[in-house]
């Protein structure tokens, strides 16, 4: 019964990592989710935009570093991950600040893609008012 | 229609409980269904059995127990982030090696699929949360 | 139709104003819990809300407003008032709910 059913499911990151839990547990459940076979989007707004930065180094707090586990989200067929350019340039950040998230598109002989897509307000809300299912985290 | 409900914050600290308490009971009342209550991050802390608040005060965990029970709602607590946190329940318990439980009657623990299956078989899913 | 839910002060958080970046025209956005304090006539954001209700249907959670010392005539003209049963409604009538946690 469940197996049929796709819907259109986005996860909403807008928080930092580290000083809080939620980044790190939103991420345990787009992984879960992942097996469901749904239409996964990420998008990342505001502090959100941080979990996504590169060169994280926890050694020093005694946390574990769980920004490689976003590199397996393309292994997941989660590729749809979208970034806001406003909360990126209120930041000071370019995309060259963010990790590389890359997939293998199968429709186009494996090659491998960048999964993150820098977008605007206006692309934003329209991606929000296809889905199906909202989380925020 | 059905309603999947996310609680993403613990008893008393946060509102969140209170709102999805109220929210839940008021669609009820309203002849929805509640497809399942899901509870995440710190919410998993509105399944220990060990609450004890004042008198004078709601009883948020013994609140949600009843309403389950009256209505036989699938009360879902995340074991990923239970078992962070240090609720267990029986099995659990014995599994992990730990000499005591605390989940509250009504609740049930269970993995991260049972939030996105209510995401997939609920009409609408609302999230309350910090 | 999307309904965005509001549960933070704006004095505190930006989730008022990042909901209204991204609601398009006819989206309802409701406050609740300490996201009530947007509701209220002459603060800093009453501008902000003003604009916003030429676009949007906002909506506050009676309870969270009288439970903050507040009634529903010290809130912005155009502020709808709904109880746990209309928020219930809202939520039915819409597409989707998205949470500005």
């Amino acid at each position: 019964m469940t197996e049929n059913v796709t819907k259109k499911f986005l996860y909403v990151n807008r928080k930092a990592p580290y000083g809080t839990i939620y980044a790190l547990e939103s991420l345990e459940v787009v992984l879960i989710g992942a097996a469901f076979e749904q239409d996964v989007s990420m998008a990342f707004i505001d502090d959100g935009v941080y979990q996504l930065k590169k060169d994280q180094s926890t050694d020093g707090i005694g946390m574990k570093n769980f920004s490689p586990t976003y590199n397996a989200l393309g292994d997941y067929d989660v590729h749809k991950i979208y970034v806001d350019k406003e909360s990126l340039d209120e930041r000071g950040l370019t995309a060259d600040d963010l990790m590389n998230l890359v997939y293998e598109d199968e429709d186009d002989d494996y090659a491998e893609k960048s999964s993150i897509s820098i977008v605007t307000r206006e692309e934003l809300a329209q991606l929000m008012e296809q889905q199906d299912v909202v989380l925020s985290f | 229609m059905k309603f999947g409900i996310l609680v993403n914050e613990g008893p008393y600290q946060h509102q969140a409980s209170d709102s999805a308490y109220q929210f839940t009971k008021a669609a009820l009342e309203k002849g929805h269904e509640i497809y399942r209550v899901f509870f995440y991050h710190d919410g998993v802390n509105n399944a220990t059995r060990l609450t004890v608040p004042p008198q004078d005060d709601r009883h948020i965990v013994n609140r949600w127990s009843e309403l389950g029970k009256q209505h036989n709602l699938d009360l879902v607590v995340c074991i990923a982030a239970a078992q962070r946190r240090g609720l267990l329940d029986e099995n659990e318990a014995k599994r992990q090696g730990k000499d005591a439980n605390n989940i509250a009657e009504g609740f049930r623990i269970s993995g991260l699929g049972q939030l996105i299956e209510a995401g997939i078989q609920s009409d609408r899913l609302v999230v309350f949360g910090d | 139709m999307t309904l965005h839910t509001v549960n933070k002060s704006p004095f505190d958080r930006n989730s008022l104003e990042s909901c209204l970046r991204f609601a398009r025209q006819g989206h309802s956005v409701l406050l609740f819990e300490d996201g009530v304090y947007a509701a209220v006539k002459g603060t800093r954001f009453e501008g902000l809300v003003t604009e916003a209700l030429k676009n949007n249907k906002i909506y506050v959670l009676l309870p969270d407003l009288e439970a903050r010392g507040m009634r529903s005539d010290n809130i912005i003209d155009g502020l709808k008032t709904v109880d746990y049963a209309g928020f219930v409604d809202l939520a039915a009538e819409s597409d989707r709910v998205q949470a500005w946690l």
